[in-house]
């Protein structure tokens, strides 16, 4: 039943920082944000955790377990040894503000820079008529709980900070993705997500879609269709000759 | 004094939940300067737990369905304690806050014909809960995340700036409401917060202030709530003039997970019943039917044959007795648990795999499945779910103004949400949270913005600042006091035992002598560590909310000599329509709370003749009966 | 680390936790990266030395997918009816074909994940960071280039019709004659079937069916076909594999054959 695990828990903030040791005790059918917890309240008062509803729901606990992005409250203490040492440290692509807790405001500004939802002028409140099969894709995207660890995961802002002005991430992406595939939005959102958030520079290496504890499938499902969206436009003469004498399809 | 920094909008709205973010969409949209203030990042409040749905009488599945209906089983629902203004209001205008939700980008499940589909619930007579499989709550909040964004897109083109309107603070924890020294005429002047990131306070100045900081379930062990449930909004209610009301009105959601230990009270929704999940106990027994009371007893099934066929032909049956109100099944399965018949780890067993069809149940419920497979290890498609009762919603609240959401007592305070009290009476149903959220989230807003018309800007005096500022730095001052998690741990565990979901008279005494024991224990709590992002301090900051809160749930619980709705006493185990007639009100007398009775206002003639006299009967009075008859001729 | 009571230190400036290491993974990450690396290294380097040997690509009625179609004269003879290249192509005609084949799998969504993955480790594993100072994907030359996917995918489409063709002919014996059978058939067939299941999974070919559109309400029947290759595009990897292994396969055991190394088995 119980045991006493070994952790390493990063403790520090944007000035600097170090793996600290901590011997705790861990409970049958535990997570590692309940072992956390532990360590809080009875070793170090002040551990910075950012946590919420401890189910999987908010995505607030995001941080990195064994080196791997995991959300906190659903990594099961019984997938480790009894003798390994858990290393925890903050997510890795954003500022840290002290200990696990990071700094995601990147996120938040640049999902501002995605046209909201455009609905046609004349429908009014209620008279939305929409089949279930075409709002099924947008309705995927929309299960994303906003944890960012796709985006902490993805090298081109995780290794480069200087392309963090050029590249919005793959939940922004997504978002995106989502209003294109709305079946009552009127804007066409391809040409921004190529210019301004940068989807060229996803390299679909899918490590947002492996991160992802909703298991959204969000480089098959959201950005390589985009991508494809994008090449019908940009990339693809055919197309582009078949759009200006007016032969493809209005849904398209 | 540090210098800090300071603010000036017209309206501050406390939490960024469904009900604050609605408030700020409205009062941003009657030309207000609006600050929304967030313990949490945006986008995380409490509201993505909600699972089940919106109630909204929109008739898109059943068209016998219209807000009379669902007005009615939100009375019966409550036990008749309900504000019926309030109920009134909420059964109207639903519909029109879904569907305006839906016009800011939400993608509800669709029926055939392409309208929003909408599901059944406990409680509600017709499928009425507009939902998105069961993560609804999800949903809602980021599409009023998403509406706020929209609203920020647009002042950016109009004046270069995101922030011009509408201010987003997340991370940013309210820890006082300031008042104006007008002594009578004496309002709201703003609040200090501090960033959590760094510690450092932040004052802002508001003519009107809206409460929208959910419940007080973390007053509890075993609850569905998250840590931000710490009463603050009906604490700083109460210490800023207002009252609270019917606090002893808690709702134990009858389906909790209990086990592993370390999830147990993590909510398992209630769409699980309403999709055709049983409730039987250890020896396989559907036990719900032994448990239909008196005044529900023409409304549920009362065969097995009839509870299955309802199912599929809702309009020929009856409903099964597992989708009872809330309060019913949570007692049923209580009991069934102390009389031995519960399931190996202390609850009973929900069971939605011999109903639906593996592919069935991942459709309809897919974060229940991916809840008990990564949680608990259990496959519920193939398995039963065990179950238990779990703290997860306050029906009691800051007393309001029906229509405007004003608080009584404190004038530019408004309250909405779960912090306002009133609408759901003393039990809520499904589904009437969320709808509660967007209506009167809506309504706060409005009103607050007309009020903020009335007033001149005000000014929070330098002494006042100062002395919340002390406040809130004493626990660092503190030589050789205690952790606050032991504290609250001991809180929690306290009131588990004697003001849980079972009360009696001599057990709520104990809690109220515990209360005075752990006020001297909090009045010396130390924190280590820093300002910057210190969990430990932020505890200690929200704790006295917390025992504050707990307090009036005892003092109401013990006042309220009957069972009713989220508050069962043994000592007094039935329904007194005399009790019936009034709300127990809370107001803070300088260090004390006091409680009095106060009358429940009459239902007018005309939302009175929706119910059957019958069924009136068992609720009420004989001589309020002939005053209603009275002015129906 | 702690701020002072009285004033909290002005907000550091945002800078990521420092934490020295790579990586922190505990498990074999740098496995499948490597494997990749072997895999793709083993094929390029048998290919090429197949494509460059000019030989034993034919035996009636079994040819080599890496010379089918064989467009040049100098093809051995029965391998090809119809020669537009001419006489002037005086090198393998594998060259000429084999560019289409290649091209689809540079430019393919998965191959893409691999090979940047485990070649330009960019990154070669998720939380692992990558050795490159400077990165800037597929948004300029040459790498904006795989946008031309669509193309090659229809170039494929071809390849696997002519490809199946083969397969067909397959079922006859060394003189011509249909009704038979062997090994090789089977070979042919299996090489046909991967390559139109890798093809069919793929991503442009799920947007060519119904994905660029809105409303899949409005096209029940492209609404279908991009449900069904919808079904297979989870597996689009798991084909990438078997159709590269088995066309590599397909190819030796022709060239087997046709060296007389080994009795091209009829079943009948």
């Amino acid at each position: 039943m119980g045991y006493s695990a070994n952790f390493r828990i990063w403790r520090g903030d944007a000035g600097e920082g170090e793996l600290v040791n901590y011997t705790v005790a861990v409970n049958e059918g535990e997570v590692v944000l309940d072992v956390l917890h532990r360590v809080q309240a009875e070793q170090a008062n002040d551990l910075a955790i950012r946590w919420n509803c401890k189910a999987g729901k908010c995505g607030s606990c995001s941080a990195e377990v064994n080196g791997k992005p995991r959300l906190m409250c659903m990594t099961r203490m019984n997938t480790f040894e009894e003798e390994e040492t858990i290393t925890v440290t903050p997510i890795r692509a954003f500022p840290v503000i002290r200990d696990l807790v990071t700094d995601v405001s990147f996120n938040y500004e640049k999902a501002r820079e995605v046209p909201s939802f455009t609905p046609p002028e004349n429908l009014k409140p209620g008279e939305y008529r929409m089949e279930q099969i075409d709002v099924e894709r947008s309705q995927e995207f929309r299960k994303c709980i906003e944890c960012f660890l796709c985006t902490n995961t993805c090298h081109v802002v995780r290794d480069h900070d200087e392309n963090k002005p050029v590249f919005a991430g793959p939940r922004v992406l997504m978002r995106a993705a989502e209003l294109d595939m709305h079946p009552l939005d009127t804007l066409d959102r391809k040409q921004l997500a190529q210019e301004d958030l940068g989807l060229g520079y996803c390299n679909i290496t899918k490590c947002c879609s492996e991160v992802c504890p909703e298991h959204i499938k969000i480089t098959d499902n959201a950005l390589i269709p985009m991508k494809e969206r994008v090449a019908d436009q940009k990339y693809d003469p055919l197309r582009w000759l078949g759009s200006k004498i007016r032969v493809r399809s209005h849904d398209e | 004094m540090e210098q800090i920094e300071r603010y000036k909008f017209d309206v501050v709205v406390i939490g960024a939940g469904g009900a604050g973010l609605r408030a700020a969409i409205e009062a941003r949209e009657k030309g207000k300067t609006v600050a929304v203030l967030s313990k949490s990042l945006f986008g995380k409040a409490h509201t993505v737990m909600a699972e089940g749905g919106i109630a909204a009488s929109m008739g898109n599945v059943n068209d016998k369905d219209n807000w009379m209906v669902h007005f009615g089983d939100t009375m019966r629902g409550g036990k008749f304690l309900n504000q019926f203004r309030m109920a009134e209001l909420h059964a109207k205008e639903a519909p029109d806050r879904v569907w305006e939700l839906e016009s800011w980008g939400a993608l509800f499940d669709r029926t055939k014909d392409g309208k929003i589909s909408q599901r059944n619930f406990g409680g509600h007579e017709y499928p009425r809960l507009a939902h998105v499989g069961d993560r609804t709550g999800l949903e809602m909040i980021r599409t009023l995340q998403q509406r706020i964004v929209a609203l920020q897109q647009i002042d950016k083109k109009a004046s270069g700036s995101y922030e011009e309107s509408l201010r987003i603070f997340a991370e940013c924890s309210v820890t006082k409401i300031f008042m104006t020294d007008e002594g009578e005429n004496s309002r709201v002047a703003g609040v200090l917060a501090y960033w959590r990131p760094s510690g450092k306070f932040v004052l802002f100045e508001s003519s009107a202030v809206i409460l929208a900081t959910g419940g007080i379930g973390k007053s509890y062990k075993v609850t569905s709530n998250s840590w931000e449930y710490t009463g603050d909004g009906h604490a700083m209610a109460l210490e800023c003039g207002g009252n609270l009301m019917n606090m002893e009105f808690l709702q134990f959601h009858p389906t909790g997970m209990v086990w592993p230990l370390s999830v147990k009270g993590i909510l398992v929704t209630e769409s699980v019943r309403g999709d055709g999940g049983v409730l039987t106990n250890s020896e396989g027994r559907r036990f719900m039917f032994d448990y239909i009371p008196e005044v529900f007893k023409s409304k549920y099934a009362t065969t097995e044959e009839e509870a299955d066929r309802w199912y599929t032909d809702p309009d020929n049956n009856l409903r099964p007795p597992e989708l009872l109100p809330r309060d019913e099944v949570a007692r049923a399965i209580n009991t069934e648990v102390k009389a031995g018949r519960g399931s190996p780890h202390g609850g009973v067993f929900l069971d939605v795999s011999k109903r639906l069809p593996a592919d069935v149940i991942k459709a309809k419920l897919p974060s229940m499945w991916h809840q008990f497979k990564e949680l608990a290890d259990v496959d519920i498609t193939l398995e039963p779910m065990e179950v238990g009762p779990t703290c997860h919603y306050v029906m009691g609240g800051v007393e309001v103004d029906a229509d405007t959401q004003a608080a009584i007592g404190a004038r530019g305070l408004f309250a909405a949400g779960e912090v306002g009290g009133g609408l759901h009476g003393s039990n809520r149903l499904g589904g009437n949270s969320l709808s509660d959220l967007l209506v009167f989230g809506r309504r706060a807003g409005m009103y607050s913005a007309d009020f903020v018309d009335t007033v001149e800007a005000p000014t929070v005096s330098d002494a006042d600042l100062q002395e919340a500022i002390d406040w809130a730095l004493a626990p660092f001052t503190n030589e050789d006091g205690e952790s606050p998690y032991g504290i609250q741990a001991d809180l929690q565990d306290m009131m588990n035992a004697l003001v849980g979901i079972i009360r009696t008279e001599s057990e709520i005494v104990e809690a109220l002598a515990k209360i005075e024991e752990f006020k001297v224990r909090m009045a010396n709590m130390k924190v280590m560590g820093g300002r910057g992002y210190n969990p430990g301090w932020h505890l200690a900051l929200d704790l006295p909310k917390q025992l504050l809160v707990s307090q009036c749930v005892a003092l109401s619980a013990l006042t309220r000599q009957e069972s009713r709705g989220g508050h069962t006493r043994e000592d007094f185990p039935g329904m007194d329509p005399e009790w019936r007639k009034f709300n127990l009100i809370l107001r803070a007398e300088g260090q004390n709370v006091e409680i009095f009775k106060q009358s429940l206002p009459m239902m007018t003639p005309e939302l009175a003749a929706l119910f059957d006299e019958g069924e009136l009967s068992k609720y009420m009075t004989e001589e309020e009966l002939s005053s209603l008859a009275q002015g129906t001729s | 680390m702690s701020s002072s009571l009285d004033t909290p230190s002005a907000a550091p400036i945002p800078t990521k936790a420092k934490i020295g290491v790579r990586t922190l993974r505990t498990d074999r990450w740098w496995l499948m990266p490597a494997v990749t690396v072997a895999v793709l290294l083993s094929f390029i380097a048998y290919s090429t030395w197949r494509a460059f040997e000019n030989a034993y690509y034919f035996s009636e009625p079994l040819i080599s997918p890496f010379y089918s179609p064989c467009l040049a004269t100098s093809c051995v003879e029965g391998s090809s009816q119809w020669m537009p290249i001419g006489s002037w192509w005086i090198l393998s005609p594998a060259l000429l074909i084999l560019a289409f084949p290649l091209g689809f799998r540079l430019t393919c969504y998965y191959y893409r994940k691999a090979y940047f993955r485990s070649f330009w480790m960019s990154p070669p594993a998720c939380g692992v960071s990558e050795p490159h100072t400077k990165y800037t994907g597929e948004s300029r030359f040459p790498l904006i280039l795989n946008n031309s996917h669509r193309y090659f995918f229809y170039a494929g489409l071809v390849f696997n019709v002519l490809l199946t063709y083969d397969a067909i002919i397959a079922f006859r014996n060394a003189e011509g004659a249909w009704g038979h059978m062997s090994i090789g058939t089977l070979v042919l067939l299996l090489n046909a079937t991967f390559l139109w299941l890798y093809s069919l999974s793929c991503h442009s070919c799920r947007h060519a069916m119904g994905g660029r559109l809105k409303h899949f309400s409005k096209h029940p029947v492209r609404y279908k076909g991009w449900t069904f290759v919808s079904k297979l595009n989870p597996y689009h990897p798991r084909f990438a594999w078997i159709s590269l292994i088995g066309v590599a396969l397909a190819d030796l055991y022709v060239r087997q054959v046709a060296s007389g190394a080994i009795t091209n088995f009829y079943f009948f």
